[in-house]
C-alpha cells in the first residue's frame, strides 16, 4: 500500500496532476470491457490476413482446384498425397536432412564453442559476438548469392580444392545430384551457428560460478565440468535454439529458390518450395495448400515437442 | 578463473577461425563488388577512371542503373516504413490491453496471437493470393504490406505484453488511482519508460520485413513494385554476363540492415534471443 503511495506520487510529479475523465476507471484488477477497444485495430488485421487465410488454405485444401476454373471437393485426397506421392515424400525427407545441417550441427559446434568461450575470460568477445551474428541480418537472397559464387564451378571452393591438390573433388556443387543437398545444408549451418552460439553464451554467462567450483573441488576436469555443470544448466536455451533452427529448416524458402530452384531433378525440393512451386507454376492449387497446412502442423507439434522437453529439463 | 597460457591461445585461434567462417562468404561478395568489372562489354566509360585506390565504387553505380535498384530500393523503404508504422502502433494498443487489464477470454485470445508466431508464410499465402486477387489487389503495394503487418503484430503484441507485464504494476496502479484514463496511462507513463522495448520492436520488424523475400514474389509481379531481395532475385536471372554487377546489387540490397545492425546490435541480438517464443 505504502509503495502504491509512493508511486503514485511519482506519478503524480511525471504527470500532474490526475485529471481522469471517469471513464472506465474501476479499481485495480477489475475487468475493463475496454480492453477489447484497444485489441481491435490489431485483431483486426491479424484475423483477416492471417487467421483467415489459415481458414481457406484448410478449405482449399479437400478440392482440386486450378486457380482458375470452379474446384472439385476431393477429401482427404490432396493429404493422402502428402503421405504416399514419392515426390513429396522426398521434399519432407529432404527437410529432415536440413533440419540436421540447420539445427543438430549448429547446436553441437555452438555448445563446444561457446563452453570453450565461457571458460576463459577472452577479449574482445563483444566483437566476435557481433561477427558471428552478422548472417542473420544480411537477407537470405544475399547469401544465397554469395554461396551460390563459392560453389560455382569456377567458384572459390573448387580454387581452394585445386590448391591442395584435390583437383578430382572440384565440381558444380549445386549442379551434382549427390552433393546439392548437403552443400544447401551447409549453408545453413553457417547462418545458424552465430545465432546459437550467442544464445547459449547468454545462457552460460548466467550460470552461478559457485558451481564450477564445486565442481572443480570434486575434481572435475573440463569435460566432466561441461556435462555436469554447463549442459545441465543451459537445456532451456537449448530447447529455444532447436526450436527456432529447426523452424528455420522446415521454412527453407528463398535459399533454395535463389541457389537451385529444387534442382537438379528434385534433389533439393522441400516443402516450402513445393507449396510456392504447386501453387504457382503447375496450377495444383489444393495440393499446394494441404502441403502448406501439413507444414504448419508439423511445425506446430516439433515446437511443442521441444518446448516440454525442455521445460521438463529446467523445472 | 585460472587459465593456462596455451589454452587461452587456443581460445583465440578458435575464436578467430569462427569469425573468420561466418565472414568470408560475406567479404566474397564485397571483395568482387568493389573489384574490376568482369563482364565483357559492360563500363567502359568508367573503368579505371573512377576507381579509387583500386576500389571499383563505379560498379555500385552501373549496378543501381542496369539492375534497377533505384526503383527496388525504394518500393523496400516505402513496404518497411509502412509496415513497421502501423504494426508497431497496434502491437502497443494490443500489448498494453494483454499486459495491464484484466477480462473475459484474454488467454485464449492471447493464444491466439502466438498461433501467428510460429505459423510459416507458405500456408497463408497460398489462399491469401488468390483471394487478393478476386478483390484485385493483387500487385499493389497493400498486397505486401497488410500480410507483413499482421505478421509482425503477432509477435509485436506478444512482444509488447511481456514488457507491459514486468512494467511496474504499482505505476499503473497509482495513475489508475489518481484517475488517469487509460490513454493517458499508456501514452504518458508507459510508452516513455518502453522505449528500449519498442526500439528493438521496430529493428526487429524493419529486418523482417526488409528482408522478406515470399510474400512480394507471390504478390507482385508489375517490376515497379518489386522489393530489393525480390528485385536481386530477379536481377541474378537476368543478367549472367559475370558476377561484379550482381555483387554490386547484392551489397547493396544489403546494407541498410547491416547498417543499422552495425550501430543497434544490442537490440537486433537481444530482441532475437528473447523474443524466440517464450512463454
Amino acid at each position: 500500500m505504502e509503495q502504491a503511495a509512493r508511486a503514485r506520487a511519482r506519478f503524480a510529479a511525471r504527470v500532474g496532476t490526475g485529471t481522469g475523465t471517469g471513464r472506465d476507471v474501476g479499481p485495480p484488477g477489475e475487468p475493463r470491457r475496454i480492453a477489447y477497444l484497444y485489441l481491435l485495430p490489431a485483431f483486426v488485421v491479424y484475423a483477416a490476413f492471417l487467421l483467415y487465410p489459415l481458414l481457406r488454405a484448410v478449405q482449399i485444401s479437400f478440392y482440386d482446384w486450378d486457380g482458375l476454373t470452379l474446384g472439385r471437393w476431393i477429401g482427404f485426397d490432396n493429404y493422402r498425397e502428402v503421405l504416399t506421392d514419392e515426390g513429396l515424400r522426398s521434399a519432407f525427407g529432404h527437410a529432415l536432412v536440413l533440419m540436421v545441417f540447420f539445427a543438430i550441427i549448429p547446436t553441437v559446434v555452438g555448445l563446444l564453442l561457446a563452453s570453450v568461450l565461457n571458460r576463459a575470460k577472452v577479449r574482445g568477445l563483444s566483437f566476435f559476438r557481433t561477427v558471428v551474428f552478422l548472417p542473420q541480418v544480411v537477407a537470405m537472397v544475399v547469401v544465397a548469392v554469395a554461396w551460390r559464387r563459392i560453389y560455382a564451378p569456377d567458384g572459390s571452393l573448387n580454387a581452394l580444392l585445386s590448391a591442395v591438390g584435390l583437383d578430382s573433388v572440384t565440381r558444380g556443387w549445386l549442379g551434382d545430384y549427390d552433393f546439392a543437398l548437403p552443400v544447401v545444408g551447409f549453408v545453413g549451418s553457417w547462418f545458424e551457428i552465430g545465432l546459437v552460439t550467442v544464445l547459449l553464451l547468454a545462457g552460460m554467462g548466467r550460470i552461478n560460478g559457485e558451481l564450477y567450483e564445486a565442481a572443480r573441488l570434486d575434481g572435475a576436469g573440463p569435460v566432466r565440468e561441461f556435462f555436469a555443470v554447463t549442459l545441465p544448466s543451459v537445456r532451456g536455451e537449448i530447447a529455444v535454439a532447436l526450436t527456432l533452427t529447426v523452424i528455420a529448416a522446415l521454412r527453407t524458402f528463398d535459399l533454395v529458390y535463389v541457389t537451385t530452384r529444387g534442382g537438379p531433378g528434385n534433389s533439393t525440393s522441400v516443402p516450402s518450395y513445393e507449396v510456392y512451386h504447386r501453387a504457382f507454376e503447375l496450377g495444383r492449387v489444393g495440393s499446394a495448400a494441404a502441403i502448406g497446412v501439413s507444414l504448419t502442423i508439423v511445425i506446430f507439434v516439433i515446437s511443442f515437442a521441444i518446448t516440454r522437453i525442455g521445460d521438463r529439463g529446467t523445472s | 578463473m585460472r587459465v593456462s597460457r596455451s589454452e587461452r591461445t587456443a581460445n583465440y585461434v578458435i575464436l578467430l577461425a569462427f569469425a573468420l567462417f561466418a565472414i568470408i562468404p560475406i567479404l566474397t561478395i564485397l571483395q568482387a563488388a568493389l573489384g574490376p568489372s568482369d563482364s565483357a562489354g559492360s563500363g567502359i566509360g568508367n573503368q579505371g577512371a573512377t576507381s579509387f585506390v583500386g576500389l571499383h565504387f563505379a560498379n555500385f553505380t552501373e549496378a543501381w542503373q542496369v539492375g534497377h535498384f533505384g526503383s527496388y530500393m525504394r518500393m523496400s523503404f516505402i513496404v518497411s516504413a509502412s509496415v513497421v508504422v502501423v504494426s508497431v502502433g497496434l502491437s502497443i494498443l494490443s500489448g498494453f490491453a494483454f499486459g495491464t487489464m484484466r477480462f473475459r477470454g484474454s488467454t485464449a485470445l492471447f493464444y491466439l496471437f502466438l498461433l501467428g508466431i510460429m505459423m510459416p508464410s507458405e500456408a497463408i499465402v497460398v489462399p491469401l493470393y488468390f483471394d487478393l486477387r478476386s478483390l484485385g489487389l493483387t500487385d499493389t503495394v497493400w498486397a505486401v504490406v497488410l500480410p507483413q503487418v499482421a505478421q509482425s503484430v503477432a509477435f509485436g503484441t506478444f512482444w509488447m505484453r511481456a514488457y507491459f507485464r514486468s512494467s511496474s504494476t504499482s505505476l499503473i496502479e497509482a495513475a489508475r488511482l489518481d484517475g488517469a484514463s487509460n490513454r493517458r496511462i499508456l501514452w504518458q507513463v508507459l510508452v516513455p519508460l518502453a522505449r528500449p522495448a519498442v526500439v528493438t520492436l521496430t529493428v526487429l520488424v524493419f529486418m523482417w520485413t526488409w528482408n522478406e523475400f515470399l510474400i512480394p514474389l507471390v504478390m507482385v509481379t508489375d517490376e515497379s513494385l518489386r522489393t530489393a531481395p525480390l528485385g536481386l532475385a530477379f536481377f541474378q536471372g537476368q543478367y549472367t554476363q559475370g558476377f561484379t554487377l550482381l555483387a554490386a546489387g547484392a551489397v547493396i540490397v544489403a546494407t541498410p540492415v547491416v547498417a543499422l545492425y552495425l550501430v543497434l546490435q544490442r537490440h537486433f541480438i537481444a530482441g532475437m534471443l528473447e523474443g524466440a517464443v517464450r512463454e
